[in-house]
């Protein structure tokens, strides 16, 4: 095919003056890069591309997410975060979630789940769970190697294997899990002074009708307010 | 050959041990002449086969190794230590894989191309001299027997592209014919110069006028230095290495004439391809870099088949280099360096070698020689420098 650059004369661009080269001197430099690697690769750790894997392995970056899992706060699994309010699983595009909300035999809500189930081989790691989630108990974990030979009951994971402590959040993602203490502990606060002001302003109104209740038989006994 | 005078465990005789131990024994138990010759052949056919069997395994490992290394990787290393297990378990795993045939296959062709390409790398690695005392086969007309059945390859090459009947091999067989067609005519050439200059078409003769140190080596002189390194580029073409693996190609056809081949048919491609390597590399350095010949003089001591390795792992390592380095060329740019570059070139190194032949060793003949090969070579480099392709690429449909 011959050129068409006359027909469009404005688009080529004008020839760069190329600095002169001697011809064939770019497969030297070529080669030269690759001698390069070839020695220096045996004594420069800092040039190696790859790590040995099953011995070491490669940081995670903290943006690398997997499958979900649960936080709790302390130490102990009965203290998470989900209050099984099912709006991770209503959320859930491939619909891996399954909960079951406990309740103590006069069928009050504990407020907490009695079974928390994903199934990672439905699951398609888009963190829409963690996403909605308004009691900050659902991350995106960090976790890899989950091959397993059992592919129904193996790849189905229920609450305990999916609890992990906030410290290990903090260990995984430290930059979002020091945002939501924080702003968990602000809230806490928050409630706290709340609830100490409302503590406070029912006191000070049970202190003022008693003032007044005081006061108003002073003036006038009988009258009730 | 009279080898009853020379001692038995002499390093130069080293390879000639077990042919020379078989000979004698069969000598000894009265076996007829045709016996005893019969066998000592067989013998040291067997030799040159287990040595070249045993570095096709090395090279196997070693070349992705250099590999890695060129990429700032490690490179096999789980196998055995430092990953010398590694041939082995791939032939394990070559051996025991399922072997298929295509359905739309011609069986017979399927399964003749890998014998028929293993064959002729073998047959030519016979003709080479490895050593003073150690050519296997030492034929009159060794260099045209080495050509003619180094020939066979493309053939084979083509059968396995046309008997798979599927789209890849034959695209890749295509390719493949119109290469190695195109790069044997400059390759034969340029040994042409060498056939002039010795008066012999016989290689231990070749290597044995190219004797007193490195500067009386074919390479060392003004036509050499052209004409070897013609013949080192087509060498690579020829062994469809990169940069020139179009036939392969994985990128591009899957494997070319191999796509339709598993377990051992696949494993004896690539036996073949690596025997061919070492055939071809061997008669590169037996033509160019001295055979068996010592660098310099004086190195009576090591024995002269240490010394043809030495070249060949070299130039072998260098194949390596070359292929961390450079991508794959095109086909249009590979057939036009092959007909407008090399060529030329090959047929201009032939009266260059020819003056050489009458004018002698010398300074008066370099000075006649030399520009006779620098002056079109300077004019070839500038016009490829030229930029062949348009300046601004244009589309015809996609534009707008």
């Amino acid at each position: 095919m011959q050129p068409t650059s006359a027909n469009t004369p404005a688009q080529s661009p004008p020839e760069k003056p190329g600095r002169w080269m001697l011809p064939g001197l770019g497969l030297f430099q070529g080669l030269a890069v690759t001698g390069r690697n070839m020695v220096q690769s045996f004594y420069n750790k800092e040039r190696m591309t790859t790590v040995q894997y099953p011995e070491e392995r490669a940081p995670i970056s903290p943006n690398f997410r997997n499958f979900p899992f649960l936080v709790y706060d302390g130490n102990s699994i009965d203290n998470l975060r989900c209050v099984a309010c099912s709006i991770c699983e209503k959320e859930c595009p491939p619909q891996c979630i399954y909960i079951v909300l406990e309740r103590d035999e006069n069928g009050k809500s504990l407020k907490r789940p009695k079974i928390f189930d994903i199934d990672v081989s439905v699951c398609m790691n888009c963190g829409i769970c963690a996403e909605v989630c308004p009691f900050d108990a659902i991350y995106m974990d960090g976790e890899y190697e989950l091959a397993t030979d059992d592919r129904f009951e193996g790849l189905l994971f229920h609450r305990e294997r999916l609890a992990k402590s906030a410290d290990y959040h903090m260990k995984l993602r430290p930059e979002q899990a020091s945002e939501v203490i924080a702003r968990r502990k602000a809230e806490e606060e928050k409630k706290a002074a709340a609830a100490a002001a409302k503590a406070a302003k029912a006191k000070a109104d049970a202190e003022s009708k008693k003032a007044a209740a005081d006061a108003r038989p002073a003036d006038e006994k009988g009258g009730d307010a | 050959m009279s080898k009853d005078n020379i001692p038995l465990w002499s390093p130069e005789h080293l390879p000639l041990l077990p042919q020379r131990l078989v000979e004698m024994i069969l000598a000894n138990l009265g076996a007829p002449e045709w016996l005893v010759s019969i066998s000592g052949f067989m013998v040291a056919a067997s030799t040159v086969l287990a040595v070249f069997m045993t570095a096709f395994a090395l090279l196997s490992l070693i070349e992705r190794k250099t590999l890695a290394r060129a990429q700032n990787r490690i490179g096999p290393n789980r196998a055995g230590w430092f990953g010398i297990l590694q041939p082995v378990a791939d032939g394990i795993k070559m051996l025991t894989k399922e072997d298929i045939v295509p359905a739309r296959a011609v069986k017979l062709l399927h399964l003749l191309a890998p014998i028929l390409i293993v064959l002729p790398a073998i047959l030519a690695l016979g003709v080479i001299p490895y050593g003073r005392e150690w050519t296997p086969v030492p034929l009159e007309l060794g260099l045209l027997f080495f050509f003619a059945v180094g020939s066979m390859t493309e053939l084979s090459v083509f059968m396995a592209g046309w008997a798979s009947g599927s789209k890849f091999p034959m695209l890749g067989a295509m390719r493949a014919i119109s290469q190695m067609v195109s790069y044997e005519l400059p390759l034969i050439i340029t040994a042409l110069g060498v056939v002039m200059v010795s008066g012999t078409l016989s290689l231990p003769e070749i290597v044995q006028q190219q004797g007193g140190g490195f500067w009386h080596w074919n390479v060392c002189t003004p036509w050499g230095i052209v004409a070897g390194l013609l013949f080192y580029v087509c060498t690579i073409a020829e062994a469809n290495r990169c940069p020139f693996d179009l036939p392969e190609g994985e990128s591009e056809i899957v494997a070319g004439h191999m796509t339709e081949y598993s377990g051992f048919k696949y494993a004896l491609f690539f036996m073949g391809e690596y025997l061919g390597l070492f055939a071809i590399a061997g008669l590169f350095v037996t033509l160019f870099l001295g055979g068996w010949q010592a660098p310099l003089p004086g190195l009576g001591l090591v024995p002269t088949w240490l010394w043809f390795f030495g070249k060949l792992a070299l130039v072998i390592f260098s194949y390596l280099w070359i292929r961390a380095t450079f991508p794959r060329l095109r086909i249009d740019q590979l057939m036009r360096f092959a007909w407008l570059c090399m060529i030329p070139m090959a047929l201009l190194t032939l009266p260059a070698a020819a003056i050489w032949h009458y004018m002698g060793r010398g300074p008066l003949s370099w000075m006649v020689v030399l520009p006779l090969v620098l002056v079109p070579w300077v004019l070839v480099a500038v016009i490829f420098n030229k930029r062949l392709a348009p300046a601004t690429r244009t589309y015809r449909f996609a534009d707008g």
